[in-house]
């Protein structure tokens, strides 16, 4: 049982705090004065994680609707990874694209917070809070360059489709209210496990509007379309963050929210027709969709958009699978997949230039000749969305198919390590770019920051030892989930 | 000693990342130490085969460390192991490396570190394919070899460079991924099994598995196309003339001398003995698809303008033996289709070498273009023959022995398949012969041939471990057959003893 607590809100309070502080040293900063405000959001997160891992294992909890357990910590402690790395990426960029530092990084600030709550959160509403804490920060983030077109374009979609999904969303906790007169998760689970719903389609509408709400946010197949012009709009920076950031923060709550509440209604019964079925269909689609349109992209940014789709997809079957080894595969596919993706967006940052994103295929012929430190890095962040051992992307496909597998569910596996191969196709392509293409002589040389050289080498570091030697981390993620489900 | 034997390039290759060589004035010192690194690897398989005891059928210099353990559920360790099948494919794989490293001192003038490096990677990996007993850890193998020969052939390939390492990595692992599915459900097939809870991917407690007859008809399958691929066995194997030609000369002896013989020894490693009922029921079918790739092999072999290519179909057609014999399933093929992937690959790793030597002088390989080199370059010429006379199966050359073996392994089996199989032995000094009349006979058509230079001291250094080893394997072939004999006389036991208890029942 959990204990309340209100230091379970500590590491969430910590980037607040930080958060807040950034804001008011951007109000009085003086013309031109330059300030440290990224390290100082590098300091606020190394604390949100030092508090997350010291209430490991306590199991406390804050106003009954947030919960320090360790699958929240752990998902927290993956969110301050994300953070750090796009704060040390950001610096590279946060004066070449002329961006405002104080509100850039408190905007940062602030999503994590959303994010993090939303992983902790154990009550419907306080999801759906979360959930408009990360989006509005996301939204301001994505159409940061006021004055680029593209960007404010993307900021007003990803806007408007955000809105329609977060309606889907509380129109769906509205009707779990209504059935079961509560959105706390630890009342709505036991409520609908000793209830027979049988013939009570109102159940069934709540999860069926719980679900969208939630594959938008995740950009599952068919609620995908804002994904890659969101991404493609965005600076690389703010769309490595929120393709790996929000994707964490609502595959936690998916999770804990299908997982154990929703759990009655997983398989097929005289309630209904089960969500695993749903998933598992939606988990196909968007695999498949990810990968093949994938194929077509020139842009690398569009492309690794459809990529993080399908990553999601494999996500999604370890979501279907649903026993412990989907779990932890969840777990520690969040942490593989966030840092790989964002290492990729990271690079594809540090080459862009102010007025031009260099961010086609073409721009990357012969980048090992001019930038060879920064091709391996992408390589081998590359080859880890492909899953290709010896990195960290191949033991997270393996313990998803291994999930699907020992559920049950070969035909998810089978879809899933042929589309990973297909996936290798897109990413061997920007391989050959910068490997066996000639560089283009007009291409002008960048500059790259020992900051960002750094995060780089540190995700690449991380890929690489969670390639080789996994278990730690997933004995941890193991440990973490039999806390709550 | 045998993570020595695949840690020691990997680490030697990572150590000359850190040599600096941005102006390319260390590419010297950098060829010499991935050469020395490589024999000193190649030495240290040979001290695990001067070690090795052939009195003994089990698995032998075990290593064993837990590796990835999840309690309760999951147990998979570092688990790697030596018997007398994977014994000479692993000094194989390390006498061919340095080879391939001196044939590319004068042919690869660009990034010559990465090259050394990517060399030394792939030896590694290579290396421990053969030597993992984990099946987790023989994958990670199996897929992280794709990773430096991709770029082997990509970087430093020919014209059509781009094109050939994307089809090779993406054939292969579309073979391979469908095996990663079956290697799961194998595991969680044995947590299911016998008390235990923790799944495994121990290949001996697999063994043990009591499969039924539906699911190892799939599982077979799924295994057994992914070494069809590799091998390749007709009519997965069009990746292959395209991977060879494209591929500089070390990728193709690699390529050829040991990555093909991955597919065979995965047939005998996992395939065969873990699904012995499936695959006595698709031998015959295989074994036709051998026979298939035997001929076929051959014939267009015969119609290739280009030597390489030649070369390459010419593999096609000798894998089919390999596969013929293992379809086999008695001592005799099976014997004859280990011995086969060793003769095979010393011969048509020199042939690529030399095939390659010719190129790095003309820069073409088109058949046409030469003629009478005899004259010219004689040393060359006679290594040559030696070497395409091992490769036809020539008596006391080394391919003699692997055919003759696997033929009389298939004739005890069925001897209808050996009928086509013979065919394709006549077939193969057709295309083999007539080539080299027409690239070393008579006299010198092309004036560009008549200046060539013979056989440097470089290149005797490489010939002849190759034509040495050629003679040796043909006039001493108990010396490679007694260490395997146990070994692979406990793979046909097992194979059979599961099929029989199936025919009483």
């Amino acid at each position: 049982m959990l204990t309340s607590n209100l230091d379970a809100v500590a590491p969430m309070l910590c980037i607040v705090l930080g958060a807040l502080a950034a804001m008011a040293a951007e109000a009085f900063r003086r013309r031109g004065e330059q300030m440290p405000i990224g390290w100082f959001g590098v300091i606020v997160l190394a604390g949100a994680a030092l508090s997350s891992i010291f209430l490991w294992d306590r199991k406390l909890s804050a106003f009954d609707v947030i919960a320090a357990d360790n699958f929240g910590l752990f998902v927290a402690l993956v969110l301050c990874i994300v953070g750090i790395l796009t704060v040390m990426f950001s610096s590279q960029v946060i004066h070449r694209d002329n961006l405002p530092a104080g509100e850039y990084y408190a905007l940062v600030l602030f999503a994590i917070s959303g994010m993090m709550m939303m992983a902790m959160a154990t009550d419907l509403l306080v999801i759906f809070i979360a959930l408009e804490i990360l989006s509005l920060s996301v939204y301001v983030l994505t159409g940061i360059r006021r004055d680029n077109l593209a960007g404010t374009e993307a900021a007003f979609k990803y806007f408007l489709l955000g809105a329609f999904s977060s309606a889907f969303f509380l129109y769906g906790i509205a009707f779990t209210y209504g059935v079961t007169g509560s959105t706390r998760l630890s009342a709505v689970g036991p409520y609908l496990s000793a209830q027979s719903m049988t013939g009570n389609p109102m159940i069934l509408i709540a999860l069926g509007l719980l679900l969208v709400g939630f594959a938008f946010k995740i950009s599952a197949v068919p609620f995908h379309m804002w994904t890659p012009d969101a991404y493609e709009g965005a600076p690389a920076i703010v769309t490595g963050f929120m393709s790996t950031g929000v994707k964490a923060a609502a595959f936690a709550a998916f999770a804990r929210v299908f997982l154990s509440s929703f759990e009655p209604f997983r398989l097929e019964s005289p309630a209904g027709p089960g969500w695993a079925n749903v998933v598992s269909a939606i988990a196909i689609l968007t695999m498949v969709l990810g990968t093949v349109v994938g194929v077509a992209q020139s842009s690398l940014k569009r492309m690794l958009a459809y990529s993080s789709i399908a990553h999601g997809g494999y996500l999604l079957v370890g979501l279907v699978a649903a026993n412990q080894v989907g779990k932890v595969a969840i777990l520690f596919y969040l942490l593989v997949y966030s840092v790989t993706n964002l290492a990729a967006f990271g690079v594809i940052a540090m080459l862009g230039a102010r007025d031009k994103a260099n961010d086609s295929l073409r721009d990357y012929a012969g980048l090992w000749h001019t930038h060879p430190a920064l091709a391996a890095l992408m390589t081998v962040s590359l080859l880890s969305l492909g899953g290709l051992p010896p990195t960290a992307g191949f033991i997270g496909k393996w313990y998803i198919f291994s999930a699907a597998v020992s559920a049950g569910y070969y035909k998810l596996a089978i879809i899933g390590v042929l589309t990973s191969v297909v996936s290798v196709f897109f990413y061997l392509r920007v391989v050959v770019m910068m490997y066996m293409a000639e560089r283009d002589a007009t291409q002008a040389p960048v500059t790259i920051t020992p900051i960002g050289m750094a995060a780089l080498s540190l995700a690449i570091a991380v890929i690489l030892y969670l390639g080789i030697l996994p278990a730690p981390v997933l004995d941890l993620a193991s440990r973490s989930i039999s806390t709550i489900f | 000693m045998l993570t020595l034997s695949w840690l020691l390039p990997l680490a030697g290759g990572l150590l000359l990342l850190l040599i600096p060589n941005a102006d390319r004035r260390r590419d010297g010192l950098i060829r010499w130490l991935a050469f020395a690194i490589s024999v000193l690897g190649f030495a240290v398989t040979l001290v695990v085969w001067a070690r090795f005891d052939p009195t003994s059928a089990e698995f032998q210099f075990v290593e064993r460390v837990p590796w990835i353990h999840i309690d309760p559920t999951l147990a998979i360790d570092y688990y790697v192991g030596i018997d007398g099948i994977s014994l000479l494919l692993v000094v194989l794989t390390a006498f061919l490396t340095p080879i391939a490293l001196l044939s590319s001192w004068e042919g690869i003038q660009k990034q010559v570190k990465a090259f050394s490096v990517l060399i030394l990677l792939l030896d590694s990996a290579m290396i421990g394919v053969f030597v993992s007993i984990d099946l987790f850890l023989f994958y990670v193998f199996w897929d992280a070899m794709l990773i430096p020969m991709y770029f082997l052939i990509g970087i430093w390939g020919y014209d059509q460079r781009i094109y050939a390492a994307i089809k090779f990595m993406l054939y292969t692992m579309a073979g391979s991924v469908l095996m990663l599915v079956a290697i799961l459900v194998l595991a969680y097939m044995y947590s299911d099994g016998p008390g235990q809870g923790q799944y495994s991917f121990d290949l001996l407690k697999l063994y043990t598995l009591q499969i039924a007859p539906e699911t190892q008809r799939w599982l077979f399958l799924a295994f057994a196309v992914a070494f069809a691929i590799k091998v390749p066995l007709f009519p997965f194997h069009t990746w292959l003339p395209d991977a060879h030609v494209q591929a500089p000369t070390a990728g193709s002896i690699i390529l050829a001398g040991v990555l093909l013989k991955m597919g065979t020894y995965g047939l005998v490693r996992f395939a065969f003995p873990l699904f012995p009922v499936a695959a006595a029921a698709f031998a015959p079918w295989i074994a036709v698809l051998a026979v298939i790739g035997i001929i076929y092999g051959a014939l267009v072999a015969m119609v290739q303008p280009d030597m390489k290519k030649l070369v390459a179909y010419s593999s096609v057609s000798h894998l089919g033996f390999v596969v013929l014999g293992i379809c086999a399933m008695n001592v005799q093929g099976m014997q004859g289709a280990v011995y086969q992937m060793l003769a095979h690959g010393v011969s048509t790793g020199g042939l690529f070498l030399i095939v390659g030597m010719l190129s790095d002088r003309r820069h073409t390989r088109l058949i046409s273009e030469f003629g009478g080199l005899k004259s010219v370059m004689p040393h060359l010429t006679a290594a040559f023959l030696i070497i395409t006379l091992a490769s036809i199966g020539m008596p006391a050359l080394n391919g003699f022995i692997g055919e003759f073996l696997t033929m009389l392994g298939a004739f005890l089996w069925e001897p209808r398949f050996v009928v086509g199989a013979g065919l394709g032995v006549i077939f193969s000094a057709v295309y083999m012969l007539w080539m080299f009349q027409r690239v070393y006979l008579g006299d010198i058509t092309n004036a560009k041939n008549a200046t060539l230079p013979d056989l440097k001291p470089r290149e005797w250094a490489t010939v002849v471990p190759l034509c040495a080893l050629a003679i040796f394997m043909g006039v001493f072939p108990a010396l490679f057959l007694s260490p395997m004999e146990l070994s692979v006389k406990k793979v046909v036991d097992r194979v059979q003893s599961v099929q029989t208890q199936r025919a009483q029942r």
